[in-house]
């Protein structure tokens, strides 16, 4: 077949440009002091109680963050698929936003807030990481979220799904529960995942907001004087979220396959 | 939420392309959470930019964020990194989507992509810092192979905290950005354009020159809109690689507001803010006005 060859030279290009960089981290991470190779970096988690605490704040967070990004997206997705389908473009434009608007900027507007004004709603609001900064972590997860829900939609019959459950005398709320949550699980699945790798990255607002007990903070200063610890826990933090996702993936497809043969 | 979930259903048999309050109002939790939490930051930018300290309206903020040097010179470094990594992110993405795509279908490469795709678009920041100091770095691995093979990277005037450092370090998520917003239009090519353009006796270049990249010239454009925007947003990959040596606008903003600069810098920063939100705003104006042309030719 002609026009193999470019295909060829992109993907190794592309191996070496991602690889490199990965493999070199890993390395790195797995010096020890003595010269030699080991996994003592990778350990700091278990045995240094600051980066265990914000591993745990942070997962804390995580969840928070992907409940209200599920709860948010998946009826919206669902009801502009169903009965609004003239603003699906609409929408997705606007889910673009939170990719280009800047954390920095957004953390500067939270900031003032933070500063200037008082009151127990905003008290309640600021009082720890954990309320502070995830309802601003669910609008930077909204674009991902709702472009995987959205896809996993696209991939069944929702709208024979819904007649059938509503035929049977189910609510609108039981079937979107009951029948259309458990068809799009690996979409659903994906987008909390990809919200924990938000969650365990994103370091701008917590830092503006000097929230600094969470995980992804913690890890960025214990690089000042552990560099290889920094390095080994924000990589197997990557790899983490990645082979999870990687999971759902295969899971997903295997099912699929099975239902349709 | 409740009156979405419990709303009695029309006959939902019959597609209502309807635009009645009722189908609206299902879409209240949804927007109305993005005007609370990403509308009120912004108003306070806005607002906050537009005033003294003291609350008084005042131009003077404005004023002070474009026209000191100082604040001039990281929004030209800005503007530049974030042209420069995502034209080549746009080129080099799109080329990578179509590598995969014409590949086994959900094959194991395809799925390895796209999952990778969305870990190093939306992760970013921290680990991709550090991975390019371990390989790139003074002491990193792919610099002393480098130096090994006779390329000394250092002597060179290369630096990973540099501009040019930071922006090799962007292109790692602008390009699985890039797959993940192409993919759609690459996979909306259909097969019958092929082989009408084949049959017609057309060469595949010209099929390319004269049929594909029209149809997705402007999804490109589009897609290359959203990187720039990506990466001119993006602060933690800088923030972890070079802890605010190089002078970026998102540097300049956290700066002015830590107040360690000067006094009453907080209201420069927030104009700051507001002049990148300006930035951003022209770029969504572009890429709402692709996104339509590129409907045209979508099968939805």
């Amino acid at each position: 077949m002609r026009g193999r060859r470019w295909r060829v030279v992109v993907l190794v290009l592309a191996a070496v440009y991602f690889l490199v960089p990965l493999l070199s981290a890993a390395e790195f991470s797995l010096r020890t002091p003595g010269g030699g190779y080991g996994v003592g970096n990778y350990l700091a988690i278990v045995t240094d109680e600051v980066l265990f605490t914000s591993l745990l704040t942070s997962l804390q967070i995580a969840v928070f963050t992907a409940v209200l990004v599920l709860v948010l997206v998946v009826p919206t997705a669902v009801w502009v698929r169903l009965r609004f389908p003239s603003v699906a473009g609409l929408l997705e434009s606007a889910t673009i936003l939170p990719i280009v608007v800047p954390p920095v900027v957004m953390a500067a507007g939270i900031a003032f807030v933070q500063a200037n004004l008082g009151g127990p709603v905003f008290r309640a609001l600021f009082a720890s990481s954990a309320t502070a900064l995830t309802p601003f972590y669910v609008v930077l997860a909204l674009p991902f979220a709702y472009r995987a829900v959205d896809n996993g939609l696209a991939a069944i019959p929702l709208r024979t799904l819904v007649e059938a459950a509503r035929n049977l005398g189910s609510s609108l709320a039981s079937a979107l529960l009951r029948v259309v949550l458990p068809a799009i699980r690996s979409a659903v699945l994906g987008a909390a995942f990809l919200t924990l790798a938000l969650v365990l990255g994103e370091i701008v607002i917590a830092r503006i907001l000097l929230y600094t007990d969470t995980f992804p903070i913690a890890v960025v200063e214990v690089g000042r004087s552990a560099a290889g610890v920094s390095v080994a826990l924000s990589l197997a933090s990557l790899v983490f979220t990645w082979v999870l996702l990687l999971l759902v993936s295969f899971a997903g497809g295997r099912r699929s396959r099975k239902a349709s043969s | 939420m409740s009156e979405l979930l419990e709303a009695p259903a029309a006959p939902p048999d019959r597609v209502r392309p309807t635009r009645s309050w009722g189908a609206a109002l299902g879409l209240l939790p949804f927007v109305g959470y993005l005007v609370v939490f990403l509308g009120g930051p912004l108003f306070f930018v806005i607002s906050g930019a537009l005033s003294t300290p003291e609350g008084q309206p005042t131009l003077d903020n404005l004023v002070a964020s474009v026209t000191s040097p100082q604040y001039q010179a990281a929004f030209v470094s800005s503007l530049v990194l974030s042209a420069v990594t995502a034209l080549v992110g746009a080129v080099f993405g799109a080329f990578l989507a179509q590598a995969v795509l014409t590949g086994r279908r959900d094959g194991p490469l395809q799925r390895i992509v796209s999952t990778a795709s969305g870990v190093l678009a939306y992760f970013g920041g921290v680990p991709l810092a550090f991975a390019f100091i371990a390989a790139l770095g003074q002491t990193g691995l792919a610099t002393a192979f480098l130096r090994g093979v006779g390329v000394d990277l250092y002597g060179l005037g290369f630096r990973i905290d540099s501009l040019t450092g930071l922006g090799l370090t962007y292109v790692y998520f602008q390009v699985p950005l890039m797959v993940i917003l192409i993919t759609p239009a690459l996979e909306g090519l259909l097969p019958q354009w092929r082989e009408a353009a084949e049959n017609l006796g057309a060469s595949a270049w010209a099929y390319w020159r004269h049929v594909a990249l029209p149809v997705l010239a402007p999804a490109f454009g589009g897609a290359t809109l959203v990187l720039f925007g990506n990466a001119f947003a993006a602060y933690a990959t800088a923030l972890a690689l070079t802890s605010g040596s190089i002078p970026l606008l998102p540097t300049a903003i956290a700066s002015a507001l830590s107040g360690n600069v000067l006094a009453n810098q907080q209201n420069v920063g927030l104009a700051l803010g507001f002049d990148m939100v300006v930035v951003i705003a022209v770029v969504m104006v572009g890429y709402l006005v692709l996104q339509r042309r590129a409907a045209r030719w979508s099968a939805r």
